[in-house]
């Protein structure tokens, strides 16, 4: 019996031997076999594909190598598994070098000391951290600490509208939530709706409710960072949205089942929907879709009349980081320092469609000059960031999500009541503080 | 096995005497370790595979593993059952909506794998009897276990669209029914979708398997009891369910497990994000709750009474056919 149990002891011990052998290889970044520095990038999808983005970035990474003789090896990936590979490489110690997210994460990643703080020492490597558009900057991290991530691409949102439909109504572009509804009501005919919302998408709607909230003045989180979701304007905020299709019913009840926001920009190309809510990068979609620049127009997203705020985007847009397990660190800062030169800006700006996000830069995304002074002007004027928090996440998708099932009530027939909307922001809040 | 049976006896058979003892023992130990060493990589594996996630798992749901923590484990305050007090707390939002998913989930089983059965059955009996043609019905009829899941529930997506969708371009442009188009991705007609597309993957199975079954089954049995004047629901009854009896005990503990756990139908279904509250199945929720907010102590949590429940659950269901097969 000893013998067994020594045995047993012994496999159990190789088992777990085999088991710590093959989670210790952490560790990220490689190096190329000729002995000279490789890193990893992981790329956002950015473009109509994640082909096309290989296709653009591809060219733009070969003259880097050229230049420093330290090669990338790129991969793209798609925005609905980014946030989770980013989790893992945090959780394993293994995956890129350096990597895109979006800026509204910025404050989470941060939270998780995961990045490589850009410090006197990082920025400066990176040609300083005064280069970028303080907005841009800000966005990416909670105010007060020491940034991990900084700005690559920006974006801002605002009111596409198909212009053949509304010269066809004899209808100027609105300048107020009022004038929105009125025209996107005359535009309401039969087969043609008057505004279409990607209202099946929990990150479009969390944009649009912190949007129209903001608009009445509504704040997510207090200032010591507590959430206070349930207050007046929040609900009224987020009323005002999904009475779009509840109330005012202007938007398709079929626009409940979009769960992202090309089939929006789809409807806009067709001419079954008149006005559409999206980024700048839309351009990109609305040109694969068919239309011609000059086909549609954009307006700031109109705020009531009696607004507490004249807000119609926040600073979105995507951000560059290096993880702190690499090995590369050196290579990784000379990369950002390349991505985010005057040059390769101005490079990326046309085949992504997005703001510059360097102080002084002109916008290029767009030969439109009035387009482009739209979204100028909404990204440094009349934007205010997304709760800086950790929680941001669960912001987004507790909220986000308790507005797909509102539009989906509102779309199967059922009323949706501020008594409702309250409900559904408390139950959010409840769950956020929970995970906390 | 019949290898090592030397060293269990031989010393137990040598107690007592003195020099004699010596040479049945070395006979013993030689190669001693060989089947410890052909069952070494099967241990390896198993506990890679299965132990060593599970005991993770129930690690991870007494910890609060939540993004923070996610880059150093081990820095993750240790709760005790503080996980557990909150996802069982039906009076707590992450509670309710557990039980809230857990009734769902019941329902949804309940009437899948009942309604799977029943097809599967009433398949495997129209189809014993050999008529010209039968080989085209039973390839049919496996079809839906035969495409691969992804496939066949994206070609059900795309049928249960509201304006564009198969089905209710049938039912009311085709028959004229009177009303709207209903929506049946989402709402509450999400969880009667759910069900249609479970059952349709999960009846070949439980048809294969009876068919299977229905193989043994002498076909004098049939003819005698004809001569006695049985009519088929009859011989069905008698005959064709008593002697199916192994084959459904473990089909229905498996059909049941299965669909327990289905992940892939609402996923797949619904899409990652946008999932409707009457087709939020336990596998789902649990994966929100880990992926979706990012707290994986609950997640664990809700995975190890989920696990816990299903244990329960076959345990008593075992019991319960073993028990009766005794009597019997």
């Amino acid at each position: 019996m000893e013998a067994k149990t020594k045995v047993i002891a012994a496999a159990m011990s190789v088992a777990a031997v085999s088991v710590v052998l093959s989670g210790c290889s952490g560790g990220g970044g490689s190096s190329a076999s000729n002995g000279t520095a490789a890193i990893t990038y992981w790329a956002s999808n950015q473009g109509s594909s994640l082909d096309n983005d290989k296709q653009v970035l591809t060219p733009i990474l070969k003259k880097f190598t050229d230049e420093t003789g330290i090669k990338v090896n790129l991969e793209v990936i798609g925005w609905n598994d980014l946030q989770t590979r980013i989790q893992t490489a945090i959780t394993s110690g293994q995956g890129p070098d350096v990597v895109n997210i979006g800026n509204t994460w910025g404050a989470a990643f941060q939270s998780t000391g995961a990045f490589v703080e850009f410090n006197d020492k990082n920025a400066s490597a990176i040609g300083g951290l005064d280069r970028f558009v303080k907005t841009a900057l800000d966005a990416g991290g909670a105010p007060g600490k020491t940034p991990t991530s900084v700005p690559l691409y920006g974006l801002a949102y605002g009111l596409y509208y198909n212009k053949a439909l509304f010269d066809k109504a004899g209808l100027q572009p609105p300048t107020t939530w009022e004038e929105l509804v009125t025209d996107a009501k005359q535009l309401t005919t039969g087969k043609q709706w008057g505004i279409t919302l990607a209202a099946g998408s929990y990150t479009e709607n969390i944009h649009f409710a912190f949007l129209t909230s903001a608009q009445n003045g509504g704040e997510f989180y207090d200032s010591s960072g507590k959430p206070t979701y349930d207050t007046p304007e929040n609900v009224a905020g987020i009323k005002r949205y999904l009475d779009l299709m509840q109330t005012d019913k202007v938007a398709n009840p079929a626009d409940a089942q979009y769960d992202n926001a090309a089939q929006s920009a789809a409807d806009l190309a067709s001419g079954k929907a008149a006005m559409f809510l999206s980024q700048n990068n839309a351009d990109t979609t609305l040109k694969a879709d068919g239309m011609k620049p000059g086909d549609w127009g954009v307006v700031p997203l109109p705020a009531p009349s009696d607004a507490k705020a004249q807000i119609s985007t926040f600073p979105a847009g995507i951000n560059m980081s290096i993880f702190n397990y690499t090995k590369n660190l050196p290579e990784a800062l000379k990369f950002v320092k390349y991505m985010t030169s005057t040059d390769v800006q101005s490079e990326l700006a046309v085949p992504y469609s997005v703001l510059p996000v360097l102080s002084g830069a002109e916008a290029k995304f767009t030969t439109d000059a009035d387009e482009a002074k739209v979204f100028m002007d909404a990204y440094q004027n009349r934007s205010k960031p997304l709760p800086q928090v950790a929680s941001e996440g669960d912001f987004e998708s507790t909220i986000g999500k308790g507005i797909n099932n509102l539009f989906a009530q509102i779309a199967t027939g059922k009323t949706v009541t501020d008594a409702d909307i309250s409900a559904m922001l408390d139950t959010a809040q409840q769950q956020v503080e929970a995970a906390g | 096995m019949s290898a090592i049976a030397p060293a269990h006896t031989s010393p137990e058979s040598a107690t007592g005497s003195g020099a004699p003892r010596r040479p049945p023992r070395r006979r013993g130990r030689a190669g001693w370790w060989l089947p410890y060493l052909l069952l070494l990589p099967a241990v390896v594996f198993e506990l890679l595979v299965h132990i060593f996630p599970m005991v993770t798992g129930i690690w991870i749901s007494f910890i609060k593993l939540t993004q923070q923590y996610l880059r150093n484990w081990s820095e993750a305050p240790f709760l005790g059952f503080g996980n557990y007090r909150v996802v069982v707390d039906v009076n707590g939002v992450v509670g309710k909506g557990l039980l809230n998913s857990f009734l769902i989930t019941c329902a949804f089983t309940l009437l899948v794998v009942a309604i799977s059965w029943v097809a599967g059955m009433a398949a495997a009996v129209a189809l014993q009897r050999r008529f010209p043609g039968r080989g085209i019905f039973r390839t049919l009829f496996l079809i839906p276990y035969a495409i691969p899941i992804y496939a066949g529930i994206i070609a059900w997506k795309f049928m249960l669209q509201k304006d564009t969708g198969a089905l209710n371009h049938l039912l009311f442009d085709t028959l004229h029914l009177p009303g709207e188009k209903p929506f049946w991705l989402i709402g509450g007609n999400a969880f009667w979708s759910l069900v249609i597309v479970a059952i349709w993957r999960l009846w070949p199975f439980a048809f294969l398997m009876l068919m299977a079954g229905l193989q043994s089954v002498p076909e004098d049995l049939y003819e005698a009891s004809a001569v006695d004047g049985a009519k088929p629901f009859r011989q069905w009854r008698s005959i064709t369910l008593p002697m199916l009896r192994p084959v459904n005990v473990v089909l229905v503990l498996v059909m049941f497990l299965w669909t327990f756990n289905d992940f892939n139908t609402p996923f797949v279904l619904f899409g990652k994000t946008a999932q409707p509250p009457a087709g939020d199945l336990i596998s789902f929720h649990i994966y929100n709750a880990s992926f979706l907010t990012f707290n994986f102590g609950y997640g664990s949590a809700m995975s190890v009474l989920l696990l816990i429940f299903l244990l329960i659950v076959t345990i008593a269901y075992l019991l319960f056919v073993n028990r009766r097969s005794k009597r019997a």
